[in-house]
């Protein structure tokens, strides 16, 4: 089975809302903010690492979704709270920390070394 | 220019009324939500600010937010001050506020020269600033609704259909967690963080943007506070500038209360899976046509930023 663990919006959903805004708001010729410029250059990044990268995500979430017995994180969700999964819940923690993990690499990759936990005041 | 919109004549048509005998000059549009606008003028050369509903939604009269924000100066809660709340014959409510000076952009407050000192008060400031909010008698302040919040943003996520292995992971996890009911049920600001503040050189200048004000535990307001989203890539946890620690024992010289970190703990896990759902949200406004925008279809990829932060927040305790 193949998945798709990368959401919406699609890449071409995002390529399109790029298009959309250099048609609605570039081509005219007025001033362009250069916040909605910085953004519309982080979407086609996104989308840019979504090409190289997406094949690999899809057949890797495949195999996640295949170990879980679901067809998709739909599945995997309602299961979850339905409690289908409470005997193996470390598991299927596991395997959505990876599919986390996937998605970051391509929406946002400085995330994933930026951040510490920075939870060191809380008692554990 | 003058502007001649229907809008801005009807800002001046309740400006009228508040100050009949005011000369109003510069009455200009700072931004434009999807359910009010916010607009700044001056009158007799004293600067305000109108923040104008729009009249086709279905968002509570913002009188009710006028009576939160007398009853929050009256409890010592720095505030703009309001000058008056005006309804239209069409039933389009403004609200009328001295205009406070200083800076809203968490960015220039987390790393400006100027806001040096400001930063090193603001966790006291704003722990202290938010007991006080808690310290409003609800009696006081009629009109506003006790909802749950977990069920709440558990039900925007099924409404927007777009369901969320980490987020269910989460939510049993809160099930499981959630803390034993708060005897206080408090005013809570509903939105409280560096951005709806605004801070000038010496800290807290006026705590802004009520209108997610509700009744429920307050917590919820220190939770969000510290919640990963409105650190702004700062490592501290409290809004950016400090620790939890500093936060909660100013709430407690104030309010009396002395806030159980697990309990903390457990609001901030709430505020991750809510950020995630409005994340989804924004995105869904783009995808439904509602408001085409790259920058809120952007926003949808953002959400794994949040289930990213809920792996790391709760690793090791679940």
């Amino acid at each position: 089975m193949s998945g798709r663990p990368h959401g919406v919006p699609t890449a071409a959903e995002l390529v399109e809302a790029v298009r959309e805004w250099i048609e609605r708001d570039v081509v005219t010729g007025a001033p362009v903010s250069p916040f909605h410029a910085r953004v519309a250059a982080n979407v086609l990044a996104i989308v840019e690492r979504e090409l190289e990268l997406g094949a690999e995500h899809d057949r890797r979430h495949g195999e996640r979704l295949d170990q879980l017995g679901v067809a998709d994180d739909h599945e995997l969700a309602a299961g979850i709270r339905a409690g289908r999964f409470d005997d193996r819940i470390d598991e299927v923690r596991t395997l959505v920390r990876e599919s986390v993990r996937d998605k970051l690499l391509v929406a946002n990759p400085r995330y994933l070394d930026a951040r510490a936990p920075d939870i060191g005041d809380l008692p554990r | 220019m003058l502007d001649t919109t229907p809008e801005a004549n009807a800002i001046s048509e309740a400006l009228r009324t508040v100050f009949p005998r005011g000369v109003v000059e510069g009455l200009e549009r700072l931004t434009g939500g999807a359910s009010r606008s916010t607009w700044r003028c001056s009158v007799d050369r004293a600067p305000y600010v109108v923040q104008r509903q729009r009249g086709d939604t279905n968002e509570r009269d913002m009188h009710v937010e006028a009576s939160v924000l007398e009853a929050a100066a009256a409890a010592g809660v720095p505030v703009p001050r309001v000058v008056g709340c005006v309804t239209d014959a069409d039933g389009t409510t403004s609200l009328v506020t001295r205009y406070v000076d200083g800076e809203t952009i968490a960015r220039r407050i987390l790393r400006d020269d100027r806001y040096a000192t400001a930063r090193s008060a603001l966790t006291r400031q704003l722990g202290e600033a938010i007991a006080r909010v808690h310290s409003i008698d609800p009696v006081d302040v009629p009109g506003l609704e006790h909802a749950d919040a977990l069920g709440t943003t558990r039900d925007r996520l099924d409404e927007l259909g777009q369901p969320h292995p980490t987020f269910e992971l989460a939510f049993r996890w809160l099930d499981a967690n959630r803390p034993p009911g708060s005897d206080r049920l408090a005013v809570v600001h509903g939105d409280y963080r560096l951005g709806n503040v605004i801070v000038d050189e010496r800290g807290v200048a006026a705590v802004l943007d009520w209108e997610l004000v509700h009744l429920g535990d307050p917590v919820e307001d220190l939770g969000w506070l510290c919640s990963p989203a409105w650190r702004f890539g700062s490592p501290l946890p409290v809004a950016g500038v400090g620790h939890r620690g500093e936060l909660l024992d100013a709430y407690a010289a104030v309010s009396g209360v002395e806030v159980d970190p697990d309990v903390l703990l457990w609001w901030e896990v709430f505020a991750i899976v809510r950020w995630g759902v409005i994340c989804i949200g924004q995105a869904d406004a783009h995808r439904s046509g509602a408001a085409r925008s790259h920058e809120l279809a952007a926003i949808g990829r953002r959400v794994c930023e949040t289930e990213h932060d809920l792996f790391l927040t709760l690793e090791g305790r679940w």
